[in-house]
């Protein structure tokens, strides 16, 4: 992270001065803090014009973007006003010129696994988006190729929900009883 | 588990959702152009990157797109030689010249994710070093500070274990860019070359299997700290492959540095400017290639990076021999950075001392009570971790090796990710052979020094 303060992505204080507590958000989305990590929580709408401002301040790169199914694990600390959905889209970025990362966390609904593409403003967020589209299910809206990327093209299922079984290979050790 | 059957690998498991008509995938392959959809073929010419006006007039001298009687998509790999294990190229090609490619990868696809949510923090080395197989340190050491990062005692490792690790991923930089030298003389047919980096490589193995008692996979590097103190005698190993290194990068600057061969096949080859490989998401040498001066050992300074000194190499062309060049001398700067490790090393623990993350040794069990429970808890249920998540990157021999990993507070990650630095680097290639010969597209490849086992995972 840059040492100024003025660092634009650096959860600052909204401008009003009511005395309840405010959460800090950056352009608008709430904004966290995990291991001294600055997180931010778009809502899915908020997401592509957060990516773009992001990109303006000077977040050109996507280092990483993953998912996350939250099946099991539903009550994780969040924001308040955040609310918890099944599916999170994870995504790191990178301020080359300022020495400093940002990490967007977006809420993807179960019943709904959409989410626009950052392929417009990121090109190499594609590949891992259609990774995320392999191992999750979560549709990438105007994705110029949304396939498979690491699972064979007919496989059926996204193996990293956690509704899906860790395959095994029985392994008969010599001398043990199945 | 009932049957055999139902038990079987990836055993798909009945799933049934409104959104299965969404999620049904298509296929991966290249396809014709009359089937390929407007955005997806702008992506193949590469026309989406962010380019300056001169480099979009550049992009005038390429071939005429031409109808698809003209043209024929190859096959090349997965069992291709040059292609460093099973990645698949699809090439369209008019002539010798390749208009479209498209990278076809998972074929060494082993859910290492998925199996990484089942092992406990400390199994969990032994599911990492697996991916970049040939930098195994830095894998253990993107996952050991991530995961201490979560406990919160990433400021609590212990100097010598600190010191410890700079050594074993400088030792393990130069150990994967010798390789890389040896594959990419190999490509490119000068095969003396692919002998003589194996042999190097081989000494610092030498070294490795000393240490930890393994070539590579190492599972040295943990939570905590590491798995055992450094050797007798380790000193005088590292000393000796610090003098019979140089000496052998000089025999390769003769070999092919400065040879007119060597430098016609890369020169100008596979070039990627600096926006487009920012675009791309590219790292490590590729990105320096370009002239970014980005390394995060300088930039992000991790472990004791900041306390040394040494030069961030960078290219200027962005072409395949300053990729080459550069990897060829951050063996040099490795090599650097070694010396002062050596004069540095710190004495005291190569392990934290708490007792919840670290193993009690060995004579402790047989005196107490408690050192016994705790070595029974962390070896069958293992430590827990706190709710919570985080990402660290470091730099890897070929780029970021980012670790994400989301904890529900139990002694298993809940979801583990790596940012594998190849996974993105593959992703240029489309980008870098545009217009090139088809015998160049050995040389490109070659140049991104790909790992798949990386890039599969």
């Amino acid at each position: 992270m840059s040492e100024t303060d003025t660092d634009t992505a650096a959860p600052e204080a909204p401008d009003t001065d009511d005395a309840a507590e405010t959460t800090p958000t950056v352009h608008g989305c709430v904004a966290g803090e995990s291991c001294g990590q600055t997180v931010v929580f778009p809502t899915r709408e908020q997401y592509l014009d957060l990516v773009k401002a992001l990109a303006d301040d000077g977040y050109t790169m996507v280092i990483d973007l993953c998912g996350v199914d939250y099946l099991e694990y539903f009550d994780r600390p969040l924001p308040d006003g955040i609310e918890p959905e099944r599916f999170e889209v994870v995504v790191n970025l990178l301020d080359i010129a300022h020495r400093r990362r940002v990490r967007i966390r977006v809420q993807v609904p179960e019943d709904e696994p959409t989410i626009p593409t950052l392929f417009d403003l990121h090109p190499g967020a594609e590949a891992y988006e259609r990774e995320t589209y392999d191992m999750f299910g979560i549709v990438f809206t105007d994705h110029p190729d949304m396939t498979r990327i690491l699972m064979p093209e007919d496989w059926i299922g996204h193996p990293l929900r956690k509704d899906y079984a860790v395959g095994k290979i029985p392994v008969q050790f010599k001398g043990a009883h199945a | 588990m009932s049957t055999t059957e139902e038990t079987a690998v990836g055993a798909p498991v009945p799933w049934s959702h409104a959104n299965v008509g969404q999620t049904t995938a298509g296929e991966q392959e290249m396809k014709p152009r009359s089937e390929t959809t407007a955005d997806e073929l702008m992506r193949e010419l590469g026309s989406v990157l962010r380019m300056s006006e001169a480099e979009a007039a550049q992009l005038g001298d390429l071939p005429e797109d031409p109808d698809e009687d003209q043209t024929m998509i190859i096959n090349m790999g997965p069992q291709h030689p040059s292609t460093h294990g099973v990645l698949r190229l699809m090439l369209e090609l008019q002539g010798e010249t390749v208009l479209r490619c498209k990278p076809i990868i998972g074929y060494l696809h082993t859910g290492m994710e998925k199996t990484g949510e089942q092992l406990t923090y400390l199994q969990g080395g032994t599911n990492v070093t697996r991916m970049d197989y040939l930098s195994p340190f830095n894998n253990e050491l993107a996952f050991s500070m991530a995961t201490e990062k979560l406990l919160g005692i990433d400021g609590d490792i212990p100097e010598r274990a600190v010191w410890m690790r700079m050594l074993l991923s400088e030792l393990n930089r130069m150990s994967s860019h010798l390789l890389f030298l040896a594959t990419n003389g190999m490509d490119l047919g000068a095969v003396g070359m692919m002998i003589y980096g194996w042999r190097e490589r081989e000494e610092v193995l030498r070294f490795f299997q000393k240490v930890t008692g393994l070539r590579m996979n190492h599972n040295f590097i943990r939570p905590g700290g590491l798995a055992a103190d450094l050797p007798p005698g380790w000193r005088d190993d590292v000393l000796r492959l610090l003098d019979l290194i140089p000496e052998r990068l000089e025999e390769y600057d003769t070999l092919m540095t400065g040879q007119p061969i060597w430098r016609e096949r890369l020169q100008g080859v596979g070039v990627i400017t600096p926006d487009e490989a920012i675009a791309l998401g590219a790292n490590g040498p590729i990105l320096r290639s370009t002239g970014v001066p980005w390394d995060l050992r300088r930039d992000m300074p991790y472990l004791r990076y900041d306390e040394v000194d040494f030069d961030v190499i960078v290219g200027s062309y962005g072409d395949a021999y300053d990729r080459y060049a550069i990897r060829l001398n951050e063996v040099r700067e490795s090599m650097k950075i070694v010396r002062q490790i050596l004069e540095r090393m710190p004495t005291g623990d190569y392990r934290i001392q708490d007792k919840k993350v670290t193993p009690p040794p060995r004579a402790r069990i047989d005196e107490s009570m408690e050192a016994l429970i705790h070595h029974f808890k962390l070896f069958t249920e293992g430590f827990k971790v706190p709710e919570g998540e985080v990402y660290v990157g470091i730099e890897s021999p070929r780029g970021e090796i980012g670790c994400y990993i989301a904890s529900d507070g139990s002694p298993t990650p809940y979801r583990i990710h790596m940012r594998a630095p190849s996974f993105a680097n593959i992703q240029c290639l489309p980008h870098m052979l545009r217009g090139g010969l088809v015998a160049d597209a050995v040389a490109v490849i070659s140049s991104t020094d790909p790992v798949l086992g990386d890039v599969d995972r």
